[in-house]
């Protein structure tokens, strides 16, 4: 159980169950078939490409590790005989994949590699678990049931020889794993001309056995060991390559293994890609394009980013956070059944009912923009339906190609300011992106500092990075760059004619420097203070004046297109801004809830009755709120005598202001009864535990009383 | 030169054995003493003991082999369990009789066993030569059922057949002897090689193509570098051949000849010294060396495993390993006066006692509880931190990275204690 995996609250088992779910809380019904099949034909899209993106993140990998897993048993393919070969010692091929932190990542690694060698290098795989191997045993079952199994499912078709292998009745000794492996690559051997070629042609005659540890870590020192001294004795006649994904370092290896095992091991490092990157792809895949019509909110976005930055390092994680947020907006906003591709918009946007209607005019971003119309289209808009559908989908067309440039110029911006000392704006254009949804970002200081610093760029730097934004630019869907284009065209041309402006002076400049060679160390401190002078005083030159103006423009640019979304009409609709539910789904506070369910039951419970006011213990609250609030004022011993003595108290206090002084001194037999069931409550709950140190008393396990 | 001799033997199967065995001339001969002549009954069981590779399995496998002595090989450390000890030998016993038939064999309990065994010495005739029974690495032995060590020690006598079982291992025999009383073996100890033994060995096996001179000088070579360090003849013998390819290659090119000892030193030396750095800790792997060597690169270019330290944590995961190192190595009276803001003033003088002068890195981590590392790492954060589920999760997942480790591995409400199990150094790179 590494880094909590928590599916993500609404996973759709069932279509028609979800749908009936869409349908059951929202009042309004409306759309809420459309708006489910919309939410899952969207998703599924971004699964596909999420897919897409890590399958080639991880190829490069995958390709070293199968080049590595060819050659490492062409000595067994050869049966070479050669001195050196004879003499060497044969070390099992061993590869050390260091994968990061990230486990819940693992899996899909693993599969996918495990995917390819079933396509490359050989059928034989099979997969370990710490958790499944707490001795060599159940190491060799696990090994042995996956191996046999595997060739069970290859030539399922001959029934006669798997029947022989029976799970339970298996010898799980290394000596029966090599009768089993000659038995194997014999049968195909002899079977080359048959039929069954084709699916074996793409592996050799004798495809090594490839066993993958999957969490080296967890695994026991003794086990690992034991396996590969054994399974070194036999690596003659059974080509064997193991695979151990690393979670921290390849120092695991040393710390894990003594000298005398990994002397028997021939190990190559392979690392994979660092998440952090992996995950900047992602964003950049799936945030930062126009295909797909739904957006994140800046603060969600934050959310997302803080939980894989702080806790776990999860790209997965990510992808279902980005799943949940779909969901919960499909499903908490009625009128996100516009939010799909711009085709559909038109369709969608004259079906819509009045009900919806008021919907979007109820819309804090509509209302601001009606504000700002003429009284006359003000009334239209308010009153005629049709009319507000009309205006609606312009709104949606301006907000798409908004994006369209949106993404254009911040990645234009981004070209600009990655490459700043100190990087005042962020490194990664997705810091960037946050920044700009949060607020204008031209009225920042890290802005106005980084425009600043853009001003003191030489003028390679500059060239390059101009013709970068024209790349962009040119590449963009949208329409409106070719002026932006021409112009960003023409700094780069008046750069050039700088250039060779400036050649031409450089021939009288060097005249003067040879001038200046000839002069002694005073004559030329006076002559380079002159300069400075000179310098200072002059007027800008023409590259400096040049720069300005770029400067000038990009800013221009970003004034114009980089408007934070929160100002855009309707942009509700497209944008998940939720960041509270979503936080509450995914960063859970087990203690916080515990406390606030048993301290103040009304949260939970929702009965006026139980509200309390400030410190007081109100005695109709439920019996273990009663002794959790007693307990929190007592130390980390507590006694229980003095506990059901305050117990009974708060119980009491109520219920019978007056009790006779007979029975006070003696507890009733009902409220003792209710007393134990409360403390053995909390006692399930964790809080406390008996003691030993003294008789009566109970430890409290949760701090606050020391 | 003490020649093996033995009367039951023919003297040309002797010859061939002595030049097997190099070095273990003396053993092979007490040895052969002990067995005496085929049919006669020999020691109920001998124990042979001696450090690692000093030649105990091949000397037992070659002596066998060679005079064609009826014989059972078994691995204690492949055949883990009793059951498949026993099994694998009464397979070894049936399939050298008659390759074909190899059906199933079922054998539970020594019971079963002895019975088997019976039959299967019927089956195979063998009533009148000493079977062998070699148990490697027989410390394995301890650790299955009890009756099994003194049950191989006396089989002679259970089963009433002449059998000898042999056991190795690298451990002495005090450390087998089990409590309740057993037959003692025969012990004998094979003691390590020394250099000349080694030199002798090793130049043994000279490639043909070159004469058995250059392969010896080369031997020499190696043994000055890595006999220090290394005495473990397979080890050497695979270094041996891993850097053979460079020393030739003076000779290969025609800038040396074989002779030339002087010049081929001055090529190697410095090789096989970065050869002990790196290939021989396994700080990179054989293949890659001989790549290396291949392409004629410079080692440095490859990074060896522990050039990789450095590990990639969460925000969170880093202070929390950050607070567990302060709670394992800081006294818990130091607590307060570290983490709180108004902590009162501590007397110097009486404040460290004695015994703490002693420097706790030394000591070693302390382990802490649960709730002692969530409030460090509260004083360490600057922000306010939740105590989320994802926090507590990365505890979790820092026992299964074996950064943290669970002491006292009881009930997981009874308040979990935890040690940190990372060095200063990791510890430092990550506050980085």
């Amino acid at each position: 159980g590494c880094f909590v995996f928590k599916p993500s609250t609404k996973k759709r088992r069932s279509s028609e169950k979800t749908a009936h779910d869409f349908r059951s809380r929202s009042d309004d019904s409306e759309d809420t078939e459309l708006r489910f099949v919309t939410c899952q034909s969207l998703w599924n899209q971004i699964k596909s490409e999420t897919e897409q993106i890590q399958e080639d993140l991880n190829k490069q990998l995958l390709d070293n590790l199968l080049s590595f897993l060819s050659r490492s048993h062409s000595e067994f393919q050869e049966k070479t005989t050669e001195w050196t070969c004879r003499m060497k010692f044969r070390e099992i091929p061993t590869a050390a994949l260091v994968l990061g932190v990230n486990v819940t990542d693992h899996d899909l690694t693993f599969r996918g590699l495990s995917d390819v060698l079933q396509d490359n290098i050989t059928p034989y795989i099979a997969l370990l678990e710490a958790k499944d191997c707490p001795g060599i045993k159940n190491l060799m079952q696990k090994l042995m049931g996956q191996l046999m199994n595997c060739d069970i499912d290859v030539d399922s078709l001959e029934d006669e020889d798997c029947v022989q292998v029976s799970q339970n009745r298996i010898r799980c000794s290394m000596s029966s794993l090599i009768s089993w492996y000659e038995s194997v690559t014999k049968k195909t051997d002899s079977e080359t001309p048959s039929k069954k070629r084709n699916s074996f042609s793409r592996h050799w005659q004798f495809p090594p056995v490839v066993v993958i540890f999957k969490d080296m870590e967890s695994f026991t020192t003794k086990v690992l060991q034991d396996f590969i001294v054994i399974s070194s004795q036999h690596i003659h006649e059974i080509p064997l390559v193991l695979i151990f994904g690393i979670a921290t370092s390849p120092m695991i290896i040393h710390r894990l293994l003594p000298h005398s095992v990994s002397s028997l091991l021939c190990i190559e490092l392979f690392q994979s890609l660092s998440c952090k990157e992996h995950l900047s792809t992602i964003i950049d895949k799936l945030l930062l394009t126009s295909r797909f019509p739904f957006k994140l909110g800046e603060k969600v976005l934050q959310v997302l980013i803080n939980i894989f930055l702080y806790h776990d390092f999860s790209v997965q994680n990510f992808i279902k956070g980005f799943q949940l947020c779909i969901v919960e907006h499909f499903y908490s906003q009625p009128l996100s059944v516009l939010c799909c591709q711009l085709v559909d918009v038109k369709k969608r946007v004259y079906s819509l009912s009045h009900d919806q209607c008021e919907n979007i005019r109820r819309l804090p971003s509509f209302r601001r923009y009606v504000e700002k119309q003429e009284s006359g289209k003000q009334i239209e808009l308010l009153t005629n339906d049709s009319f507000l559908k009309e205006e609606t989908e312009k709104l949606l067309e301006d907000l798409h190609v908004y994006h369209e440039n949106y993404v254009s110029i911040l990645r234009c911006l981004h070209v600009f300011t990655s490459s700043l000392p100190k990087y005042p704006l962020g490194k990664q254009v997705v810091e960037l992106h946050c920044a700009c949804l949060e607020n204008r970002v031209w009225e920042t200081e890290e802005y106005e500092s980084s425009l600043q610093l853009a001003r003191m760029l030489n003028k390679t730097d500059l060239v390059t990075m101009l013709q970068q934004c024209v790349e962009i630019l040119m590449s963009s869907s949208g329409k409106e760059f070719d002026k932006t284009v021409e112009k960003l065209k023409e700094f780069l041309t008046q750069f050039q004619n700088l250039e060779e402006a400036s050649q031409e002076r450089d021939v009288s400049v060097s005249s003067q420097k040879e001038l200046q060679k000839k002069t002694d160390l005073y004559h030329l401190q006076k002559t380079l203070l002159e300069l400075k002078e000179s310098r200072r005083s002059k007027k800008m030159t023409k590259f400096e004046m040049l720069r300005f103006e770029v400067v000038d423009y990009i800013d221009s640019l970003v004034r114009k297109y980089l408007v934070p979304a929160d100002d855009r009409t309707l942009h509700e609709i497209v944008y998940f801004n939720a960041a509270a539910v979503l936080r509450g789904h995914l960063n859970a506070a087990p203690r916080t809830a515990l406390h606030t369910a048993l301290n103040n039951p009304h949260w939970y419970l929702k009965n006026q009755a139980l509200k309390c006011d400030g410190g007081g213990i109100s005695n109709k609250a439920p019996d273990i709120c009663i002794v959790y609030k007693l307990h929190l004022e007592c130390g980390r011993l507590i006694n229980l005598v003095d506990w059901l003595e305050a117990f009974s108290t708060v119980v009491m206090a109520a219920e019978e202001p007056n009790a006779d002084a007979a029975s006070s001194d003696q507890v009733d037999d009902i409220i003792h009864a209710r007393f134990i069931r409360a403390v053995s409550e909390l006692e399930l709950l964790g809080f406390i535990k008996p003691s030993k140190q003294k008789t009566d008393h109970v430890a409290r396990l949760t701090w606050g009383g020391c | 030169m003490p020649n093996l001799e033995h009367p039951a033997y023919p003297a040309a199967d002797l010859l061939h054995l002595e030049s097997l065995v190099p070095c273990r001339e003396s053993q092979v001969s007490m040895l052969l003493s002990i067995f005496g002549e085929r049919q006669q009954f020999s020691f109920p069981s001998i124990f042979i003991y001696g450090h690692t590779s000093s030649g105990k399995t091949y000397v037992m496998q070659t002596l066998l082999t060679t005079l064609q002595l009826p014989h059972v090989f078994v691995n204690c450390m492949e055949y883990f369990t009793s059951r498949l000890l026993l099994e694998e030998i009464l397979i070894q016993l049936q399939s050298s009789s008659d390759t074909e038939q190899t059906c199933a064999v079922h054998c539970d309990t020594l019971n079963d066993f002895v019975r088997l065994f019976k039959q299967a010495v019927a089956s195979r005739e063998l009533q009148d030569q000493t079977l062998y029974i070699v148990l490697d690495r027989a410390e394995q032995l301890r650790e299955m059922e009890a009756n099994i060590l003194p049950a191989f020690l006396r089989l002679q006598e259970l089963t009433d057949r002449n059998v000898t079982v042999v056991l190795l291992s690298e451990i002495v025999w005090e450390l087998f002897r089990p409590n309740v009383g057993c037959f003692e073996p025969f012990t004998m100890y094979f003691p390590d090689y020394s250099i000349g033994h080694l030199q002798k060995i090793l130049s043994q096996n000279h490639p043909p193509e070159y004469s058995a001179d250059f392969y010896s000088a080369y031997i020499n070579i190696l043994l000055g570098v890595f006999y220090m360090v290394c005495r473990d003849l397979k080890e050497l013998q695979h270094l041996a051949a891993l850097n053979f390819a460079k020393y030739c290659e003076p000779v290969v090119r025609g800038e040396a000849n074989e002779r030339d000892t002087r010049k081929l030193w001055k090529n190697i030396e410095p090789h096989l010294k970065k050869a002990m750095q790196t290939v021989y800790l396994r700080e990179i792997s054989s293949s890659q060396w001989e790549r290396l060597q291949h392409d004629g690169g410079e080692p440095g270019q490859l990074k060896g495993l522990s050039a990789h330290t450095h590990v990639e944590l969460p925000y969170y995961s880093k202070f929390l390993l950050i607070a567990a190192y302060l709670a394992s190595y800081n006294p818990v009276r130091t607590d307060k006066r570290f983490f709180l803001k108004h902590h009162g003033k501590i007397r110097k003088t009486n404040f460290m006692k004695k015994h703490e002068k002693t420097s706790n890195h030394l000591l070693g981590p302390k382990p802490f509880p649960l709730d002692r590392l969530l409030a460090i790492l509260y004083s360490i954060v600057d922000n306010r931190v939740a105590p989320t589920a994802n926090i507590f999760s990365q505890i979790t997942s820092l026992v299964t990275l074996q950064l943290l480790s669970m002491v006292g591995q009881n009930d997981q409400l009874d308040g979990p204690r935890y040690k940190c199990t990372v060095s200063l150094d990791f510890i430092r790179a990550i506050a980085r």
